[in-house]
This record gives structure tokens, sequence and C-alpha cells, in this order.
């Protein structure tokens, strides 16, 4: 048995019985990283000194019976767009190739006082901004079912380091559906939580009223260990939600009897890979036969909802990308004989297409002349979106619908075409604009072999049905026990 | 030609909450650069604002105390530029939904009152300062100042001259003195002016093309740069020129004005809500709270000062419009018999010797006001004794008693030192004895002159001269 392929409630359980030691289990890691990292490109930076010690805390711990946290001794790779202070935090980007961040995010401060192993920063698209990490200013990340997919994003890293064995979980974060389509794509459970549930304090921020941080596991269970760690209200971060602490694996439960299924008929239409659509449907036989009700619905807004994410998304990182001036930190052009000159070419030399094309996506929307005509109008659908989201949940206690209406697609064959790119985030983005959970779960593969996921959407703030539901699949199926084949 | 000006103002205000609006810095004024920083402050990646409540506690206080209503529900917003001392490239500010509006205040000008209106009143965050030239003639940026917290006070274009202007700006000052939420310290940027300025023909309805001369700091820039900005587009105006819409610096050392950038180049700010923040909602009962905790403001001070002590509305006006003066009156009084000696100090050497020095705190307490006011009455010091006592008060905040004694100023009353005195003075000065028996007055006048010279002005004037009259009779 390999230590790296087991999940973080069965490494648990080994470390407190001293079966193994948490140096050795990261050891493994690390070993596995320098031998098969270098074909899958995870990695953006690999924390092997500060972790080993770390491990080796932690294994003291352990022999003196002292107290330990949720997560101890458990390596954890972080997507490199969350700040850990005195470690680099590129956000993939040449802009901010060698920031070293001078402190660390609210969730990296919960993951330590747990006692969790932070391993490495995980590659990703730029500043989060792509559905493939193809937009990663450094490398392509591979898928590692097929080396010649991608693995989705913008968290691709993330899913491809905890797919392949590079990690036990991974934190991602979620703006349109950077861990859940990743998570699709690699056969991994991924969960975007409710706006407002985990902290974004240290996050670096593409669309501040949509971005959340979130785990990427290898189970449901996991999910919920992981999810427990990071919640929690914030003082250093005000859109935090001040809500009650729930214990999530308390509703690790195999029981969904006479709970009812919405699916929203606008994510079963047109577009989707056919094989995506049967493992759906045959995904909604499963919960039936588990005693769900699984009804037809709709959310007529839906057509709507794609251009709205852009234009708010862009907005918002069209101003929150305005610090990268080559000011204080970050890349600064060496050719710049005036002020203007200097952000001009600093700008244009440090940032990639992506990024720069929705900065002036963003820069136009909120212009003024085109403020009322986009912003106003999509902060309208917005509130129509919320709402409609909420009626459905007066009728049901969870929405289903596909994760991302296609599969992991081949390396560079959409990086041409933005609009195609964009098309694919159809299924994740409204729930981002809703501000409400949702959880990608495996339910299958496709005639390529190339996992399938299911979105399943709850209530705000309702995380803890998502896990009910997810648990419940899982216990009744296999998909999630399917491994990619991978030569070290 | 005949033309009205129509001035509205800009007024920003450093309120003086310990710590800045949006981290837990300190917002201490000075302190090596870039040492009251934080991620929150200094723009890095990831770093989230979260408002410090006592700003919103400051800026209600300042509405109320300005006659505003308030927002029950306000909104702040992100005004984006790229500037090196803005970190984030956007200023959080407010836009559409300021914490308070429809306000106004009265002024006194020349002892004709006045409204001005205020739009609105909202809440912001400073920027960071640029030092220039300092090493190798690059620009330096210093943090220390960013975060800070802003008020902004928009008024209606209600004003009509430059003295106008001084007077709100004035008025203002001493509001948010007297509620202790501003320093009001313009040297120190605490304070400072944006002027938009039109001129029209009397009797015209429509307003001109105005001009915006941004960052005044001193009132004297205020009125000077008002004054230049009036003459120039009046000149401009009969020359036949347009006035263009622009925004415009001044210059206080040279006395000018210039063009700093034109209309066709204004910044599109991009304002949007400000998602890292939620709506300020207030309850009608902290609303309350607050307007039943404000202080004593000038208007009731002054009357008080009026009733109680008898002083000349002229001069209960001056006191009051500075609550640092204000306060001192109030001490000095409490100790003193002669409210009005106290008003002439405070109004007379006292804001002479401020303004001359550019001294913003008074550097002496009230109370060694009062024993000055006692020496003189008592007749143990002479008023020339008292400006000198008063100069190393100021210069030093020493007890004036200490003062008289250490340096042994206390007046010669004693009727043989003072005759010892004037008879050395006639008996070196035969030729004034022979002027003032010839009928000449004025030797009289010379000869006291030199006998207070002889005692170092500590002779009892009175006396002095009642001997010499004695002496010379004889």
């Amino acid at each position: 048995m390999d230590i790296t392929s087991l999940t973080i409630h069965e490494l648990k359980d080994m470390l407190l019985k001293k079966e193994i030691t948490s140096y050795e289990l990261t050891k493994a890691y690390i070993d596995r990283i320098k031998k098969l990292d270098p074909k899958i490109n995870a990695y953006i930076t690999v924390c092997e000194e500060s972790a080993l010690a770390k491990a080796k805390e932690i294994d003291d711990k352990i022999d003196k019976g002292e107290k330990l946290g949720a997560l101890a001794g458990i390596p954890i790779g972080i997507k490199d767009n969350i700040c850990i202070k005195d470690i680099k935090t590129t956000c993939a980007s040449k802009m901010l190739e060698n920031f070293v961040a001078p402190y660390s995010a609210t969730v990296i401060e919960k993951l330590n006082a747990e006692d969790a192993i932070i391993i490495g920063k995980l590659n990703m698209d730029e500043f989060a901004m792509g559905g493939s990490t193809e937009r990663s200013a450094f490398f392509i990340t591979k898928n590692p079912w097929d080396f010649t997919k991608v693995p989705g994003g913008s968290s691709g890293g993330s899913a491809a380091a905890v797919s392949a064995d590079l990690a036990t979980a991974a934190l991602g974060s979620d703006t349109g559906g950077s861990i859940r389509q990743p998570a699709s794509f690699c056969s991994l459970v991924g969960l975007k939580t409710t706006y407002g549930l985990v902290s974004r304090y240290g996050l670096v921020a593409f669309a501040s009223s949509l971005d959340q941080i979130g785990p990427l596991t290898k189970d449901v269970t996991d999910c919920a260990l992981v999810l427990n760690c990071l919640t929690g209200k914030d003082d250093k971060d005000t859109t935090s939600a001040n809500i009650e602490k729930i214990d999530y694996t308390q509703y690790l439960k195999a029981d969904i009897k006479g709970l009812k299924i919405g699916m929203p008929k606008e994510y079963m239409g047109e577009g989707l890979q056919t094989d995506v659509k049967n493992a759906v449907l045959e995904a909604k036989k499963v919960f039936e036969s588990l005693g769900a009700i699984v009804e037809e619905c709709t959310i007529p807004v839906t057509q709507y909802l794609l251009p709205t994410y852009y234009i708010l998304a862009c907005a918002e990182a069209s101003s929150n990308l305005g610090r990268f001036d080559g000011i204080r930190y970050g890349y600064r052009t060496p050719n710049y004989e005036t002020l203007k000159e200097l952000y001009t070419k600093s700008r244009s030399e440090g940032f990639g297409p992506e990024v720069k094309r929705r900065i002036l996506l963003g820069t136009y929307v909120l212009s003024s002349g085109y403020y009322d005509a986009y912003y106003k109008q999509a902060q309208k659908v917005r509130t129509i979106a919320i709402n409609q989201f909420k009626e459905l949940f007066e009728k049901y206690d969870v929405l289903l619908t596909p994760t991302s209406p296609i599969t992991a697609f081949e390396i560079g064959s959409k990086t041409d075409d933005p609009v195609a790119m964009y098309l694919a985030d159809i299924c994740t983005v409204s729930i981002n604009i809703a501000g409400v959970p949702a959880i990608s779960i495996p339910c299958g593969f496709d005639s390529n072999k190339l996992p399938i996921g299911m979105q399943l959407i709850g209530n705000h703030f309702d995380e803890k049905t998502l896990i009910q539901f997810a648990y419940t699949y899982e216990q009744n199926t296999s998909w999630y026990k399917n491994k990619p084949e991978l030569e070290v | 030609m005949d033309y009205e000006v129509v001035i509205g103002l800009e007024v920003h205000a450093e309120l003086s909450t310990k710590t800045k609006i949006y981290c837990s810095c300190s917002t201490e004024f000075g302190g090596e650069p870039n040492t009251h920083c934080c991620p929150v402050c200094t723009g890095m990646p990831g770093a989230l604002p979260v408002l410090n409540k006592k700003v919103v506690e400051y800026a209600v206080k300042a509405g109320l105390a300005m006659n505003c209503e308030i927002a029950k529900d306000s909104k702040q917003d992100r005004k984006n530029y790229f500037y090196p001392d803005l970190p984030k490239a956007y200023q959080i500010s407010q836009f559409d939904l300021p914490l308070c509006y429809k306000g106004h205040l009265d002024i006194n000008v020349d002892g004709i009152e006045k409204t001005i209106g205020i739009t609105r009143i909202h809440i912001e965050e400073d920027a960071g300062k640029l030092n220039h030239d300092e090493y190798g003639g690059e620009a330096l940026v210093d943090l220390n100042r960013a975060c800070v917290p802003l008020i902004e006070i928009v008024s209606e274009p209600d004003m009509r001259s430059a003295q106008e202007a001084k007077a709100y700006v004035e008025k203002i000052k001493s509001i948010l003195e007297y509620l202790e939420v501003s320093d009001c310290k313009m040297q120190e940027g605490s304070l400072r002016a944006d002027v938009n300025l039109s001129i029209r023909k009397k009797g015209e309805t429509k307003f001109g093309t105005r001009t915006e001369t941004k960052n005044l700091n001193s009132f004297k820039a205020i009125v000077r740069s008002i004054e230049f900005e009036i003459d120039r587009q009046i000149k401009a105006v009969e020359k036949g020129e347009e006035i263009v819409q622009e925004t415009r610096r001044w210059d206080d050392d040279r006395g000018i004005g210039y063009a700093m950038r034109g209309k066709e180049d204004a910044h599109d700010y991009r304002y949007f809500p400000e998602p890292d923040l939620s709506l300020i909602k207030l309850t009608d009962e902290y609303i309350n709270n607050l307007r039943n905790s404000l202080p004593e403001l000038p208007e009731s001070r002054k009357q008080r000062y009026i009733k109680d002590f008898e002083l000349p509305e002229y001069d209960a006006n001056i006191i009051t419009a500075s609550k640092k003066l204000a306060d001192l009156f109030d001490e000095a009084v409490k100790t003193s018999k002669n409210p009005k000696s106290i008003s002439n100090w405070i109004m007379g050497d006292l804001t002479r010797m401020m303004s001359e020095n550019n001294v913003e705190d008074v550097p002496f307490t009230g109370t060694d006001l009062a024993k000055l006011v006692g020496l003189i009455d008592n007749g143990k010091i002479s008023s020339a004794i008292a400006k000198k006592v008063f100069e190393d008060m100021f210069a030093n905040g020493k007890d004036p008693e200490k003062i008289v004694e250490e340096k042994g100023m206390l007046q010669i009353s004693d009727e043989g030192a003072i005759k010892e005195i004037v008879m050395k003075v006639l008996e070196n000065n035969p030729q004034s004895i022979a002027d003032f028996k010839a009928g000449k007055d004025k030797a009289l006048g010379f000869l006291v002159g030199q006998a207070m010279k002889e005692s170092k002005g500590k002779a009892n004037p009175q006396m002095l001269n009642k001997m010499f009259l004695d002496e010379l009779n004889k």
C-alpha cells in the first residue's frame, strides 16, 4: 500500500495508532512530488524544509500525547493565490513571480492551528482567471487521468495534486467554478461554500463578491473534515458571516429518504456532452433508488447569468488588480522614463493575455456612460438570480446539475477561443452569482475514461445537506474509488 | 461691468480617531516613513478593509452639528485611479449614498448673517504622501497617512466672496474642534479645502463655467487663491475669452494659481460599490444617542460668554471661533475676576503671537493666564513687564508668578526706592529740569522714561510720575 493514496480519515487513524509518522508521510509525498510532478506540473513551490520540520513537530506532539489539531500531520497543498507568510505567492503570474507574502491568510492560520502540514503552493490560471490552468504564466498542469488533457481550472494544480496523490487534500478558490470544475475533471470532491462561510482574508482577490476558498479532497468525509477547519467568522473579513459553527462530520450519514431534489432543466439542455448527460441521469436514478424525490424545475434567469458573471467578475477584477502597478511590490519594467510608462509597461509586461482581456472588459463596463447598461444591469440580474434560487429552496433540499457540460479537454484546444472557454462555465457561475454553496462529486467516466462530475447545489449556509447528499451517494456508488494509473 | 462670484467648497478634514479607517494602524502624524503600516493600508494582495466604527461615530457627530440628515443606510464605493500614493489604485469613499446630507451652517461676515447649504458629508480614506527630491531626484512613497480617515464636507454654491468662504471654513473648523473629531491642523494638512469658483454677470441666474482649485491648506491660501481666481476669470471674460472647466493648483509662495488638468483629461473614476464592505446601517437609537451627546457648540458658548461674563459680542465671536481659545478662556475665568482682561490678552497678544510663530496649540494654561492678569490687577507688575512675562510664558509655558520671581520683575512700589531712582535721574539730567521749568511738559515724560530704564521697567509708573512732579515743583 502506498500511503500517499490514502484519505485524511484513514491517515489520521494510522497516525494516532503510530502505524506511520507524519514525517514518513510527508517525506513520501515529497519523494513522490520529486518523481512524478515533473510530468504533471502541479506545484509552483514545494515547501520541503518547512513541511518536514513541521511534521517532526507533530510527531513529537503525538509521542508526548499532546492535544492534536483536527488535521494533525496531514500534508495539504495550497493554491498559489492564498498568502502564506514568508513563502512566495505568485498567483501564477509574472507580476508576482517573486512576491513573498508578509502575512498569512486566515485559512492558513486555521490550518496551522489544526496542525496541518503545508506541503506547497499549487499552479493555477493566472490570478484564477481561466478554466484549464493553461493560463498559468509558468507552465501547464496536466490532467493525471490523461496527460494530453487539461486538469480544469483555475484550481487545476490543486486538483491534479490531490488526484495524483501529491497531496492528501488541497485548498482551491472558486469565483465561477474554479474548485468544482477541476474537481470534476479529476474525479475529486470539490466544495464551493456559501459566500461568507470561509474568510477571504489573504486570498488574492479576483472578484471580491464571488470568491470563496474551499477544499478539494479524495472523498466526502475528507471534505467535511477540512471544511470544519476553514469556517468561522473572521474579524478581518467584513463579508465573513457570523453564524454558528457546525461540525459537518455529523452529516456524514447515508440517509436522504423523502428529501427533495430539483433538476433545473436549463442545465440539462443544449451543449451538454452525451456521456455527461447520461451520467447525471444515472445519478438521478441512484438518488431516487435511495428514497429521494427528484423533480424537474426551472431557473428562468439562467440564460442571462453567463454574461452577468463576466460583467461582475471582470468589473471587480479590473479594480482589484489595479494595485499591481509596479510601485510597491511585484514586477516593474526595467524600461521607463515617466510614471505613466512605468505603469503601462509594468502592467503590459507583467500580466498575461487573459488577465488583460478581463481588466479591459471590466474597465469598460464600469466606464461612465456604460455603467448603467452593463454593471448596474448585471446587479439587477444578480438580485433576480438570488430570488429565483431562494424560491427553489423553499421547495427542494438540493438542486442537481452537471458540474461541467464537458469532460477534460485537449490541452491547447480552446486557448484561441476565449468565448468557447467561457461557455464551459455555464453550470458553475450561476452558483457564485447567487452566493449559494455547491459541491462537485464524481459520478462516472466518459467513453475516453475521463472523469465526470455532478453538482449538488444547496441553500445559503446549508453545506450540511450537501454533505449528507454527497455522502449518501458516495456510499452507494464506487466512482470515487477509481484512481488514475500513474507510473512513478 | 459688475460680476457676481459663485463659490462652493469641498472641505476635507482628517478625523482624529486613534486608528485608521480600515485597519488598526496608528493615525499619528509624523513618524519614520512607512512605520504606521500593515498589509491592509499598504494594499498587499489579499488584504481586506474593516470599517472603524469610530469613524462613523465622528462623521455622524459632524453631520448632526452641521444640521444634516443622517442616512440610516449608506454605502461605501471604490474610486479608481492610479497614483503612487494610492496603494490599492482605488480610494474607498462614498459615491451616491453618503452618511450625511442636506445640512447647513450660518456664517457672519461684517455683521451680516448668511446660511450656507451643505450638500453632503461622506467618509473616505486618505492617500499616502510622496516625498520628492530628497534622494537623488526620486519620489519616495510614505504610506503612514494612507487609510487615515477623512470626512469630505461638500457645500452648495452659496458663497459670494473670499471672506464668506473663509468664514465658512472657520465655522467648520471651530465645530470640528468643539466636537473633538478632528485636530484641524491646517499646516499638517488635516484640514484642507478645494474651491469651486465661477463668475457671472450680476442678475444672471445661470452659473458660469467653474474651475476647481485643489488642496488649499491655510486661510490665507483660501482667501488669496479665491481673489486670484476671481481676478483671472473677470479679466478673461472681459477679453472675450471662454472660461475652461479645469482643475487648478495654487502656489502660495508665488501667489499664483495655474491649471493642472483640463476637462478633456478628467479622470473617469469608475465608481462602483465596494464589495469588501457591507452597507452601513444606523438605527434611530444610535443617531439619537449621538445627537444627545453633542457638546456645547460655538454658538451657544458665545451666548454664554455675553450673558455670564458680559463680553462684547465681538470678543465672544472671536474667542469661541476657536475651541482652544474658548477652553483657555473658560479655564482662566474660573480663577480670575477680570474676564474682559483675559479676553483682551487672548484676542490681542496671544492670537498675534500664535499666528506670527505658526503655533496651533496654546503653550500655557488658562490658570497661568489668570495669574498674569492677577499680577497686573494687584499692582505687582506693570503692563510693560506683563508683556515680557507673557512672551516668556508663550515661549516656555512657565508659571508667570515664577517668572516674575526668578527674574526679579516685581514692580517697585517702595517709596524710598522710587525716590532714590528719581533723585539719580534728576541729577543726571539738569537740562530736562530746566526745560520743564521753562514750560516744556514733554520733559516730564522723558524723565519718567529714563527712570523706567534705570529700574529696568520695574518702577511703578504712577508713583514715578507723582514723585517727579513733586520734586520739580518744589
